[in-house]
């Protein structure tokens, strides 16, 4: 088995004196699509957050290839992509505007926006300030993002081998509509062959790639 | 393992600069509320204390002084508001970059949109209240020196109570008491060059607080943005 790129260890997590959970280890492993399930307040947006380094959890550590995300921030910032609840778009800059400067912030080239807009069906608006877009424009605008890094990662154009290869995505499909999950389901494919790993929280069931899903399963805990 | 990131510290620099001065001058609120509200109190001063050259020529380097600190107040909010809550801020975090780089971006950012009208309109403001004529150099460099401080240190502020709903009366409370050593040595410096005497050392204080903060101030408000969004 090949090493994992992503580890768990022990984390616990504590919000307002409730623990969210408790000791809780796994490893990814390339190829993985993982899925964190559990009702809400279970602490899913917690866990994803922890695993992106953005909060600290109150025990336990999160260690990308062997070596803790604190330590080696800039190698685990290189091979993140991270998209939270909130898309971190801009209304006052236009679709391709807030696309470049996403893409450039985490390495990517400019060139992959056009692209990456057709395939996210926003081609036409890129230049429409986004504040004119609905929420479901704007969430595409962020996962145009992931369009690129794979299409890059095809092109052998990325900035190191594990250049934006985990994916951490917090309900991507949020005011998204069917097509739109169908064809991100596929995305998720594509990326994963490439040795890429995504790990998400939704509460839909995955239909495509419904067999190769790995779960985890957060219980709200009292 | 080391990955060099693609591109170079003044390139990010100028990226997120851009990016700002953009979303600022398609959002013109941001450019015209602290300035306006830099002119009204300043003018609103005549009229209350009436319109003697001499009462108001004591008082203007003060005046002038206290409204720019205030509107500088006022604009911070802005800062790092809209990026924290729409996911933004988040984003830069996690860039493979150092925090420094970007901060100082969106800290000049705002010098550039609160601090530079200010001192372009300050001459004006200044006849408005009969300052004399060997002290308008003074005022501008003070202004020049002192309102980046301003922003530096009102960042530290607004990154500590970006994650508070209503941290509006904190941050005041944080920021007044580290702006009063700009205002004591800047008024200063004013006075002093209105009875034609050097002002050199008071500005020579201001100077150090600038670079003081320039250096430390970026490292202060990276450490608070990291905390607020924990």
């Amino acid at each position: 088995m090949s090493a994992s790129l992503l580890s768990a260890q022990n984390l616990t997590c504590i919000r307002e004196d409730r623990i969210l959970f408790d000791d809780l280890s796994f490893d990814i492993y390339p190829g993985d699509i993982v899925q964190i399930e559990g009702p809400n307040g279970a602490g899913k947006t917690s866990l994803l957050r922890i695993l992106a380094g953005l909060s600290q959890p109150y025990e336990g550590s999160v260690r990308y290839q062997e070596s803790s995300i604190k330590t080696d921030s800039e190698a685990y910032h290189q091979a993140l992509l991270y998209l939270g609840h909130t898309p971190g778009v801009k209304g006052e800059l236009s679709a391709e505007e807030n696309l470049n400067f996403n893409l450039s912030l985490h390495n990517l080239s400019n060139d992959y926006a056009q692209a990456s807009l057709d395939k996210v069906n926003l081609l036409g608006f890129e230049d429409s300030l986004a504040s004119h877009l609905s929420a479901g424009q704007h969430r595409r605008i962020a996962l145009a993002r992931l369009y690129a890094a794979l299409n890059a990662k095809q092109n052998n154009d990325s900035n190191g081998a594990n250049a934006n290869a985990i994916w951490i995505l917090d309900e991507p499909f949020t005011a998204i509509d069917k097509q739109g999950v169908a064809d991100l389901e596929q995305l998720f494919i594509a990326h994963t062959n490439q040795g890429g790993c995504v790990i998400l929280t939704t509460h839909q069931d995955l239909s495509i790639c419904a067999d190769k899903v790995k779960k985890i399963t957060l219980e709200y805990q009292f | 393992m080391t990955t060099s990131a693609n591109l170079s510290y003044s390139k990010l620099f100028n990226l997120v600069l851009k990016r700002d001065l953009t979303i600022a001058l398609r959002h013109k609120d941001d450019i015209i509320n602290p300035l306006l509200f830099f002119v009204i109190i300043i003018t609103l001063f005549p009229l209350g204390i009436g319109p003697e050259a001499n009462t108001l020529a004591r008082i203007a380097p003060g005046i002038i002084w206290v409204a720019a600190l205030l509107s500088t107040l006022l604009s911070l909010d802005r800062l790092f508001k809209s990026d924290y809550q729409d996911g933004s801020l988040e984003q830069l975090l996690l860039s493979p970059y150092p925090v420094f780089v970007w901060v100082l971006a969106k800290v000049f950012a705002h010098w550039l949109i609160t601090g530079l009208p200010l001192i372009l309109i300050a001459p004006l403001l200044a006849a408005l209240l009969y300052l004399p004529e060997q002290s308008f150099v003074a005022l501008m460099l003070t202004l020049l020196i002192g309102t980046p401080v301003l922003s530096l240190i009102g960042a530290i502020g607004v990154a500590l109570t970006v994650g508070i709903k209503k941290g509006g009366v904190l941050l005041s409370l944080l920021v007044l008491p580290l702006y009063i050593p700009v205002l004591i040595f800047a008024t200063s410096a004013i006075d002093t060059a209105g009875l034609s005497l050097p002002y050199s050392g008071q500005l020579a204080i201001i100077a150090a607080l600038f670079f003081t903060s320039l250096t430390l101030a970026p490292l202060a408000i990276g450490a608070a943005l990291k905390v607020s969004t924990n």
